[in-house]
């Protein structure tokens, strides 16, 4: 599975939308993506990659766009 | 009259995120205005946000006589219109975006509007009724807690005394406003004069944090949930120097994470203040002083000032041994009262004589501080709110009638067991849907049948080892 694959996968789990609309996620704008949704979400990518996410990612990561880019600083490529 | 609005004149009340304010001189005149246009005493619906115009409705009408009902503006749909044609409120109090069948507009202030039903002032209520608040939430049933003035009036002294509560404080909302925790610390900030900033933004959100540091918020509460995301997003290491206190209600925090938290306040100089309340109680009906949450530490406190507790034991004798369970009663002026399930419940007086069972479990230590240790009635806590079990099975058996099924489980982990492997994923989400609550919390499990007895009771007990 490539980066890309497992990115939209634990979206997708995390907040059990279908993979096509997983890019238009934004944090607040589907029901499942509130403040229980967010740490499902935060836990499913930090399982996905192998990597622990600091709170000033935590509380950044509002987008399906943004998180490629907050991943990034963990050295993980999308 | 609830509040004394006119002793704090031009300091700010509430704050929002936009930097737009309402001082306390605006909020009493305001609120004349928006009481004069409802007329007399009535019944009012408010959708409920935490914004400057939902408060100002719900200050507006305590003060005024006439009688909120606090739901919040999110409600499911066929709730709402349960609720609306069971009670025929004479206003909605709500969003400007909001419209409904019927509905006239007649005022209109700070993104609120009053929509005049064709019910009219019909509902009689009792001259003490003050408010309305759900049981919080309430799975679906048109249930609401009677509060009246004086309840409000009990509660707010004693919080404000226990709390310490000065005009110095600046609350930042974590909670919504028609939940009853929520709606207390609102409630008692306005009571001293203190600045409530208003956010609809989560902790899990940079602009949440954001308008934290830039207002110097100095205290928030939390439900369990919010402590363990704290916990996860390693919440001490932030740099939140104007922070003095975090309270916690809404069910019991893991002990461990009482512990770590109430060394992290002692450590940094702050207070942390676990407490412990039902909405048929107000709001509050104990808590633990921030001198003894680290040595007290999964203790739930003391009875609040103006309140006391009981222990009673199988046979309905009063407990007094240490260490010994039994049901915890409550004693208070906070006590509402009662309950009601249509209109013509809102001209009940009071049903509960200042007494409340309170459902929970509970043991006091040699000291007369009391834990909780479990439940008599079959209810769980999901994220704060309340869910009870047997109505969340009766709502699924209504909507699946062909389906058989039960509900237990343990909180923030509801399971639905049933005999249907295929309407399971869809009987998840109805359920969600319905209570509001993230899907996360909710687990489902597909069982041949359902255990039961020879009377044809459901047997919980052996549904635990799928939970527990």
């Amino acid at each position: 599975m490539t980066n890309l694959e497992k990115y939209v996968k634990a979206f997708a789990e995390a907040l059990e939308v279908p993979e096509n609309e997983v890019p238009a996620l934004k944090y607040g704008e589907s029901s499942q993506w509130d403040s229980v949704g967010h740490m499902t979400l935060i836990a499913a990518l930090e399982d996905a990659f192998g990597i622990m996410v600091d709170m000033d990612d935590i509380i950044d990561l509002s987008s399906f766009e943004k998180g490629k880019e907050i991943l990034r600083k963990y050295d993980v490529e999308i | 009259m609830m509040w004394r609005f006119d002793r704090f004149g031009d300091a700010v009340a509430l704050k929002d995120e936009a930097g737009q304010t309402l001082t306390y001189a605006q909020l009493e005149r305001e609120g004349a205005a928006l009481s004069a246009a409802a007329g007399g005493r009535c019944l009012a619906f408010c959708l409920c946000r935490n914004t400057l115009g939902s408060v100002l409705g719900y200050t507006a009408f305590v003060q005024g006589g006439i009688v909120p009902a606090l739901l919040n503006a999110g409600i499911d749909a066929q709730l709402f219109e349960e609720l609306y044609r069971a009670y025929r409120p004479a206003y909605l109090w709500a969003p400007e975006d909001y419209a409904h069948e019927g509905c006239e507009c007649v005022y209109e202030r700070l993104g609120y509007r009053l929509l005049k039903t064709p019910w009219g002032a019909q509902t009689r209520l009792y001259p003490e009724l003050a408010l309305l608040l759900t049981t919080s939430g309430s799975t679906g049933s048109p249930k609401f807690v009677r509060q009246s003035y004086q309840n409000i009036r009990a509660n707010t002294n004693s919080i404000v005394e226990y709390l310490e509560l000065t005009a110095q404080e600046r609350a930042i909302t974590t909670l919504p406003m028609n939940y009853t925790y929520g709606l207390s610390i609102l409630t008692t900030h306005l009571d001293v004069g203190a600045t409530v900033l208003l956010t609809e933004k989560g902790i899990a959100q940079r602009d949440f944090w954001d308008f934290f540091r830039r207002e110097e918020a100095t205290s928030f509460g939390g439900v369990p949930y919010t402590y363990e995301m704290l916990d996860r997003m390693r919440f001490t290491r932030m740099q939140l120097p104007s922070l003095r206190t975090m309270t916690q209600a809404g069910g019991k925090l893991l002990p461990q994470l009482h512990t770590r938290f109430a060394e992290w306040c002692r450590d940094t100089g702050r207070h942390f203040v676990v407490m412990y309340g039902q909405c048929e109680a107000t709001a509050r009906m104990a808590y633990l002083p921030w001198e003894k949450s680290l040595e007290k530490a999964g203790a739930m406190g003391v009875a609040i000032p103006g309140g006391r507790f009981e222990l009673i034991g199988t046979q309905g004798e009063t407990i007094s041994e240490p260490y010994v369970t039994g049901e915890l009663r409550y004693y208070g002026e906070n006590v509402t009262l009662g309950y009601a399930a249509c209109a013509g419940d809102l001209e009940k007086g009071d049903e509960r004589g200042g007494v409340l069972d309170t459902g929970d479990m509970a043991q006091m230590d040699e000291d007369g501080y009391f834990t909780i240790v479990g439940r008599k009635k079959r209810f769980l806590k999901m994220y704060g709110n309340r869910v009870n079990l047997d109505e969340a099975e009766r709502l699924l058996k209504a909507a699946f009638p062909a389906v058989e099924c039960a509900c237990a489980g343990r909180d923030d982990h509801l399971m639905i067991f049933a005999t249907d492997e295929q309407a399971l994923p869809e009987m998840r989400v109805w359920l969600s849907e319905k209570t509001g609550l993230n899907l996360s919390g909710f687990h489902i499990q597909y069982l041949a049948e359902i255990p039961k007895n020879e009377s044809g009771k459901t047997l919980y007990r052996e549904l635990e080892k799928y939970h527990v």
